[in-house]
């Protein structure tokens, strides 16, 4: 029996090898006595904001807007001590693997982000770290994978499947179901097995929280749509987590990678359909009799072929809308931010930012408050892009 | 009486262990993979453990990772393994077959749909590697209509909640896991106590098989022993496919050997 519901109406659940239950148990069994724990909360409130760097700030986009009556706002998660929303529930998660009296983290990572964020946390709590990546995604983001292994981190390159996102998150299952006694897996997104998903929105919820007081004070009134990219679906969730119950549109970005009808894309939530996979029931990239399927996107980050359980429900009841964006598009966001505004985005929140500029040219004399979540900054992606603009010669 | 039931009956009798193999339908090709069940049949395997391909099989090693890859890759269908179930079937009307697969599998094919098929061929046991006994209802309810026996299994540090859980929903035998972990040779193998076999015996009456790193004699031996009804024989079975792909013949002469040395050491304990 669990403690919490694992589900999200159909959506969720647990679905491991047997052997894993009892380590699901124990988290979930330590995150609900987390929530009641007033001493845990006020170290990871602490941690947050004199570690972390909270709150961060809610910018207005002056110079990216001119001429129309649209005020876009970014939720500058981006400015967060490791460059992204990442560290928020790394802190959280790595509190609980203490007070589980774990010794050693283990982790998978796409655009190394995660990887990142896990390497410091662990660093910061004195933890062993391991982090699984792809061998293609540790190509294409070098200076992350320096930054784990600056702060003692283990990666392991993952050579099988397609040695993205999804073959590492596989492989960092594999050693969790061998090592659970001792070790914790952080899992990076508000996806897996129950109560990950759970555990990663109640870290993440912060970021909601935040927008709302910082909205109203701007503001005065709550705005028209949120919008943020959905990989895994952490940094949306974070964001939607205070408005789900508002009259605020929620609107989450898939990657159209190249083209949705090319087949080569990330997007389960709008051309997926529902499935089990990662330990819960969710929408999958899948073909006719089940097999999951490669996803594909500019962004390692947004790289994986399905997405937490709470996104696949709020889609379901219609509560959000989930929308996709391509690699192309993504592209022109992120050079126009840094252009108009002085932001390097990462790729993943191009995605979001793509669509907030579709909105906002769609309907320019629309008075209209959109926030995009930055979920996180581009040094990262600097050497992807670069590539792509020297060989199409813009650069 | 069902398969399983007769031939645990046939070999308590005979006092000896059995020998359930694990292979995966279609590796290295669907032609070859009813000529390596033929000999493992022939060899005097007891039971067939038939892994039908998925794309990510996170419960099982790099081993049994690879052959699903490898009879994937060949673009089979779900179909085309339960072809080969048929052919099997109706050659060896007595051997109990069961076949291991993952959730999506089932799911994507509808679950009632899936366990009609099961019948259909003539299945007599579904063992699904990542749903545990919490989410089993659903399958549980269709598997019991269509009189397929449901695989659970039973890790090695399990407590007596879970083995009185366990006592409620096993059929056909119980899979006890050797270790923690996923499958594969590799890693050492952690006998299972006799005191930990004669708890789990005291919940649950259904025969045990024991899975997970089985790759040798001694080990078989020393599984029986502690009280077991037999092994399951995964990945060094696949290791031999793996070391000798397109030599169709060397593949077949050392699964025999293999398996023929494995199987003798269920005897004569």
């Amino acid at each position: 029996m669990t403690l919490l519901n694992p589900y999200f109406g159909e959506f969720g659940g647990m679905y491991v090898p047997q052997i894993l239950m009892p380590a699901l148990h124990e988290l979930e069994k330590n995150f609900v006595i987390s929530k009641k724990d007033l001493s845990f909360q006020q170290k990871f409130l602490y941690l947050l904001k004199n570690y972390a760097g909270r709150p961060t700030p809610l910018t207005l986009c002056a110079n990216l807007t001119k001429g129309t009556k649209t005020r876009i706002y970014l939720k500058r998660e981006d400015l967060l001590h490791g460059g992204a929303h990442k560290t928020n529930q790394v802190l959280g998660q790595a509190m609980l693997a203490i007070q589980m009296k774990k010794k050693a983290i283990i982790a998978e990572t796409g655009a190394g982000q995660h990887g990142v964020a896990t390497a410091i946390a662990c660093a910061l709590l004195n933890l062993k770290c391991k982090i699984y990546m792809g061998f293609k995604d540790i190509e294409r983001q070098k200076p992350n994978v320096f930054r784990m292994k600056l702060m003692g981190a283990e990666v392991i390159s993952v050579k099988s499947g397609s040695g993205t996102l999804k073959d590492a998150c596989n492989e960092a299952l594999r050693d969790w179901s061998n090592s659970y006694k001792y070790t914790h897996y952080m899992i990076g997104t508000a996806a897996g097995p129950h109560p990950y998903p759970k555990i990663v929105k109640e870290f993440q919820k912060i970021i909601g929280e935040e927008t709302k007081k910082q909205i109203l004070q701007q503001e005065k009134k709550l705005p028209d749509s949120i919008i943020a990219c959905v990989g895994g679906g952490s940094n949306a969730i974070g964001i939607f987590s205070d408005f789900i119950n508002e009259k605020v549109n929620l609107i989450g970005v898939e990657p159209a990678g190249q083209g949705i009808n090319t087949g080569k894309h990330g997007a389960p939530l709008s051309h997926g359909r529902t499935g089990i996979y990662f330990g819960m029931k969710s929408y999958l990239m899948q073909n006719e009799e089940g097999q999951i399927q490669k996803s594909w996107s500019i962004s390692a980050g947004l790289d994986f072929p399905s997405v937490g359980p709470e996104h696949a429900w709020l889609n379901s009841i219609k509560r959000a809308q989930y929308v996709s964006i391509t690699d192309e598009e993504a592209l022109e966001a992120f050079q126009i931010l840094s252009k108009k505004e002085g932001i390097i985005p990462a790729l993943e929140s191009s995605h979001a930012l793509a669509y907030a500029l579709k909105i906002m040219n769609l309907n320019p004399d629309k008075n209209q408050v959109l926030i995009v979540n930055l979920s996180g900054r581009g040094d990262k992606d600097i050497f992807t892009v670069s590539e792509i603009l020297k060989n199409r010669k813009k650069l | 009486m069902s398969r399983y039931k007769k031939m645990f009956e046939k070999k308590t009798l005979l006092k000896e262990g059995c020998f359930v193999p694990f292979v995966v339908i279609g590796d290295p090709s669907l032609n070859m993979s009813i000529k390596i069940i033929e000999i493992l049949i022939k060899s005097g395997a007891d039971a067939l453990e038939l892994g039908i391909p998925f794309s990510d099989p996170l419960a099982d090693g790099p081993i049994i990772q690879k052959s699903n890859l490898r009879a994937l890759s060949k673009n089979y269908g779900i179909l085309k393994c339960f072809e080969i179930i048929q052919i099997i079937r109706k050659k060896y009307s007595n051997i109990p077959i069961g076949i291991l697969l993952y959730a999506n599998l089932i799911y994507s094919q509808g679950i009632k749909n899936f366990y009609k098929q099961c019948s259909k061929y003539d299945l007599d046991s579904v063992l699904i590697a990542d749903v545990p006994i919490e989410e089993y209802s659903l399958f549980y309810k269709y598997a019991n209509k269509f009189n397929i026996d449901s695989i659970f299994i039973c890790p090695p540090d399990a407590d007596d909640n879970f083995l009185s859980q366990l006592s409620s929903y096993a059929r056909g035998y119980i899979y006890l896991l050797s270790r923690p972990g996923v499958t594969g040779i590799e890693k050492k193998t952690i006998a299972l106590s006799n005191k930990f076999i004669k708890n789990v015996k005291k919940y649950n009456n259904i025969p045990l098989l024991q899975g997970f790193g089985i790759k040798n004699s001694i080990q078989i031996k020393k599984s029986i022993l502690s009280g077991v009804n037999g092994v399951i024989c995964g990945s060094a079975i696949i290791n031999i496919i793996e070391k000798n792909l397109n030599k169709e013949n060397e593949i077949l002469n050392k699964i025999k050997n293999f398996s023929y040395k494995l199987i003798q050491s269920t005897k004569f304990i």
